[in-house]
């Protein structure tokens, strides 16, 4: 049944544009376009210097109810944990991946927090994760799937950290999607891919705007631009 | 001038372009003072203009499906105004109907696609012929009083007309001009729409009333007829005291009765 | 067919009429004429390339559809390749039909839902109800209808005819398992209320379903685009994923999605970026701490082949943001449901009747002034008029337009056509009117005009024509 649906809806869809599926100029045209993968029109916004990009992006998560500061270096990424947590009278609990850039953060440093690692349950209240890149242009983060940063970690718990290279803050996704295909090619990306733009929110009641709809309240990103990074 | 110095007869008429009017139906039946304001309008900036025997533009018909009356209305204007230098309407809906779906009625005919081209090429609504064509930039009228302007949707969308009224409402000496919101929001008239759902219409219009009211203005003014027909005849329905005209009759000084009175 | 109970198109004035009179709808929906309209104008212009984004994202569509084919068979290779299953639906039994045998496969009782109007158009949750499955959907405006047993009247807001007030009655009547005294005033605390009653659901649910804004043929991929969090927490909890698409959502490479991206939230929510844009490819990988096991793409024709092959072709550039239906001043007078189906607004006008058919849906294209406000924001640049028109010549050359307005446009166009005859019928007319019009300056009545009359005042004409009285004047110069 299934095979034949594929071949009537083939057969209409090229009845419908009046070819037979074999030219060979349409082919050549689609392969060029997946090989070539055309940038199209990249806004001016995101395009500056680096110092720059990194500012325009935490303006731009800061915009998006989100909120962001900058870690001068990765050891510094524990104690603005904990200092976030006891802002917002949390407990000193947080749940992250494999990710061995934080495996590698100075946690023994901040003896009050307690580091869990694993996928989320629903039961855990703020999540850190390692994002693969950021976007200035929009304040987004790029966030892949895996044991390194399990996606229920983006959703599940109330508070959501981000840890972030400022080297990997990119002007606009189109660079992300470069460093995407280096790093996993097109045969392979991972299970899933989240561009994250702030904190979750509704406007479904009466058109007001509130934050927290399923997925976290709180958004923190943590810019880690260290010299050598 | 010929060799022996004198006027060549005809060289000055030769100089002023012949203009055609298409009056619009709204205006040929209801409100002819439009088509005279027109007249002067066009006169002043420098034309000649000549009123071909006409009925419609054929929207009616178009807006209802019927290609085929629609192309055989559109091909009798196209005749009929072929002598001219170019064609003006007081009307952004009739003059956008002409020039921008005329094309598209004849693309592929042989015969009058090019004739098509030529027509929509030279036609033009009354303030864009005015101001973008002939470049008048001030008219000599005197209008007391404020006024609110509203944006008409094919003028605006299809035509691009917005800055041209107001730029020449502004050397309208005593004219205040008070913008009102949505000005570019639809009044409901929308031909055989008003008519075909008249509840629908009656909403919007009610919307646009609101907002004309609200501007405190004691005339509304626009470049459409239907619009103001529309428009006026709520706002009377409603008791409020704003009076309608079209631009083109406080540009050209023209004193009539305003639309609905006496 | 289950969907006809909904197709009320023969009586949208009559929905009209009472959409006009609901007090409570027209609150709501004066909310979308002064709120999203003037967000989105903002927000676009923070983006100077916002019209250049527009241009090349038309070109991508009409790209992608002139080789639909070859996509699909590039998006098909990749997501096989992936661990996913692609199934091809050519009406919306099939679709249904699939998702109730994956649903079986996977002994479900539970499925959760991210909105997707592929299931709306389906009608997916009347269908798993009446085979024993529970549907329950995940975005609040659509868990919102779904308690009401309403369609959404909007494509992107599906609960916005709905008042704070009614939302709260709704909660107390349906959520009969708290405390009936509880306070329920603030906005904050119904969203938290629904909050903890869905994020159990999302955990316990068999089967999630999703639609997909966008397929990208490059690698094989779902996109889904939310603000809540829901259609992630649909798409990664339960142990099979089944995405609802349709023929035309895929997109050929991850730039040509970025470009869409960039004017969907900005035209659909005032929103630079929606708050989560999800690439989904495949089931979980060995290793994987979550996700699916299983991922199913249904991909649906259900009438898009005869838009591709037709005068409608350009409908399928549509990426569903909703810009359209929140400019037209006739859905903001009547709302979503009035247009009787699962899209409403200028481009429910055009699409519905090419699913189920002009014929039972004849008003929609026609209840328009043709202003144009939707082909001026639309983000990639569909000639709704236009297209609103060509269903119109379909319903002249079906004789589907009613009697008295082919008659009376007949008459106009006879008219029309012989000038010589037309002046001097309008003269009568003139005539007539121009020596009432002596005694009134303007009607409050007039025979055969009642639809005008009954709202707005006449104006009376003169007694003579502008072409008799030009005629007069240059005959006496």
């Amino acid at each position: 049944m299934t095979t034949s649906a594929r071949e009537t809806v083939f057969a209409s869809i090229r009845r419908a544009l009046g070819v037979t599926g074999a030219e060979a100029t349409r082919r050549a045209a689609v392969a060029e376009r997946l090989r070539e993968h055309p940038r199209g029109v990249i806004p001016a916004r995101g395009q500056l210097p680096a110092a720059e990009r990194v500012k325009l992006f935490v303006r731009m998560v800061e915009a998006a109810n989100g909120s962001a500061e900058i870690l001068k270096s990765s050891d510094e990424v524990p104690a603005a944990i904990a200092a976030l947590l006891r802002r917002h009278n949390l407990p000193m609990q947080v749940r992250r991946g494999d990710d061995p850039r934080l495996a590698a953060l100075p946690w023994d440093k901040e003896r009050q927090l307690e580091v869990t690692t694993g996928a989320s349950d629903g039961r855990q209240l703020v999540s850190v994760s390692h994002a693969f890149g950021g976007v200035a242009e929009t304040g987004t983060l790029v966030m892949t799937s895996g044991t390194d940063n399990p996606t229920t970690l983006n959703f599940l718990p109330d508070t959501h950290v981000v840890v972030l290279r400022a080297k990997d803050v990119a002007g606009d996704y189109e660079t992300v999607w470069a460093r995407v295909r280096d790093a996993f090619g097109t045969d392979a990306l991972p299970r899933s891919i989240n561009l994250i733009t702030g904190p979750s929110r509704s406007a479904d009641i009466a058109q007001i705007l509130i934050l927290g709809a399923h997925g976290p309240r709180r958004l923190h990103v943590l810019v880690v631009d260290e010299a050598d990074g | 001038m010929n060799k022996d110095g004198m006027e060549t007869p005809g060289a000055l008429a030769q100089e002023r372009p012949r203009v055609g009017l298409f009056v619009t139906c709204l205006v040929d039946l209801i409100r002819p003072a439009v088509g005279f304001a027109a007249v002067k309008l066009i006169e002043d900036a420098g034309c000649a203009v000549e009123v071909p025997r006409q009925s419609c533009c054929g929207q009616p018909a178009y807006n209802s499906g019927d290609r085929a009356s629609t192309r055989a209305i559109a091909s009798q204007v196209i005749a009929a105004f072929e002598p001219y230098d170019y064609v003006v309407a007081p009307s952004g809906s009739c003059a956008g109907m002409l020039k921008t779906h005329y094309p598209e009625l004849f693309a592929g005919d042989a015969a009058w696609e090019a004739r098509a081209a030529a027509f929509c090429a030279k036609t033009h609504e009354l303030i864009s012929f005015l101001v973008d064509v002939r470049s008048v930039s001030k008219v000599a009228a005197r209008f007391e009083g404020s006024a609110t302007y509203h944006d008409s949707c094919s003028g605006l969308r299809e035509l691009g007309i917005r800055a041209q009224p107001r730029r020449l409402l502004a050397t309208v000496e005593g004219l205040a001009l008070k913008e009102m919101h949505d000005s570019d929001v639809c009044c409901g008239f929308g031909g055989t729409f008003c008519v075909k759902y008249p509840d629908i219409s009656n909403a919007i219009v009610a919307k646009k009333a609101e907002h004309i009211a609200a501007t405190g203005a004691e005339t509304l003014l626009a470049g459409d007829l239907g619009c103001l027909m529309n428009m006026a005849g709520k706002l009377q329905r409603l008791g409020r005291r704003v009076k309608a005209r079209h631009v083109a009759e406080v540009l050209a000084g023209i004193d009539a009765p305003a639309i609905g009175e006496r | 067919m289950a969907f006809a109970a909904h197709l009320t198109a023969p009586a949208f004035k009559a929905n009209a009429k009472e959409a006009l009179t609901d007090a409570q709808l027209q609150s709501a929906l004066h909310g979308i004429e002064t709120g999203i309209v003037d967000r989105r104008r903002a927000t676009v212009a923070k983006l100077p390339e916002f019209d250049a984004l527009r241009d090349c994202a038309r070109a991508i569509k009409n790209h992608t559809l002139a080789h639909l084919d070859l996509y699909l068979e590039q998006f098909e290779a990749k997501c096989r390749a992936a661990g996913g299953h692609v199934h091809y639906a050519v009406t919306a039994e099939e679709a249904r039909a699939q998702v109730l045998e994956i649903c079986r496969s996977a002994n479900a009782r539970l499925v959760t839902k991210g909105k997707s109007m592929i299931g709306e158009e389906i009608a997916i949750n009347d269908f798993l109800e009446q085979n024993g499955i529970t549907p329950v959907e995940t975005d609040l405006g659509e868990y919102l209808v779904q308690i009401r047993h309403e369609l959404p009247s909007h494509i992107i807001m599906p609960a916005v005819h709905l008042t704070k007030e009614q939302i709260e009655a709704d909660f107390r009547r349906v959520h009969t398992h708290l405390a009936p005294e509880r306070n329920l005033a603030e906005h904050q605390t119904l969203l938290t209320e629904a909050r903890v009653i869905l994020r159990d659901r999302f955990l316990s649910a068999d089967v999630g379903i999703t639609g997909a804004n966008f397929l990208i043929a490059e690698t094989g991929t779902s996109i889904i685009v939310t603000n809540e969090g829901n259609g992630d927490l649909t798409q990664t909890l339960p142990r099979v994923h089944i995405v609802l698409a349709s023929i035309e959502k895929v997109v050929p490479t991850l730039e040509d999605v970025s470009q869409l991206l960039r004017v969907l939230a900005r035209s659909a929510t005032a929103q630079e970026m929606s708050v989560y844009t999800t690439f989904s490819t495949g089931p979980r990988r060995a290793g994987d701490p979550d996700g699916p096991n299983e991922y199913h793409v249904i991909i649906l024709d259900n009438g898009r082949t005869a838009m591709l092959g037709g005068q409608f072709r350009e409908m399928l550039r549509c990426i569903r943001c909703g810009a359209c239906m929140n400019h037209c001043p006739v859905y903001a007078a009547v709302g979503g449901h009035t247009y009787g189906w699962v899209y409403p607004g200028p481009m429910g006008a055009v699409l519905t009747p090419s699913i189920v058919g002009i014929e039972n849906a004849r008003d929609l294209p026609n209840a328009s002034t043709f202003c144009g406000r939707c082909e001026e924001v639309c983000p990639v640049r569909i000639p709704l008029p236009n297209l609103m028109r060509h269903w119109r010549e379909r319903e002249f050359e079906r004789h589907l337009s009613p009697a008295t307005v082919r008659s009376g446009l007949a008459i106009w166009a006879y008219l029309a056509k012989r000038p010589q005859l037309y002046a001097v019928a309008m003269s009568l007319f003139v005539l007539g009117l121009g020596l009432i019009g002596k005694l009134f300056p303007r009607f409050r009545w007039l025979p055969l005009a009642t639809g005008w009359t009954r709202y707005r005042d006449f104006p009376a004409s003169q007694l003579q024509t502008f072409q008799a009285q030009w005629k007069r004047r240059v005959r006496t110069q």
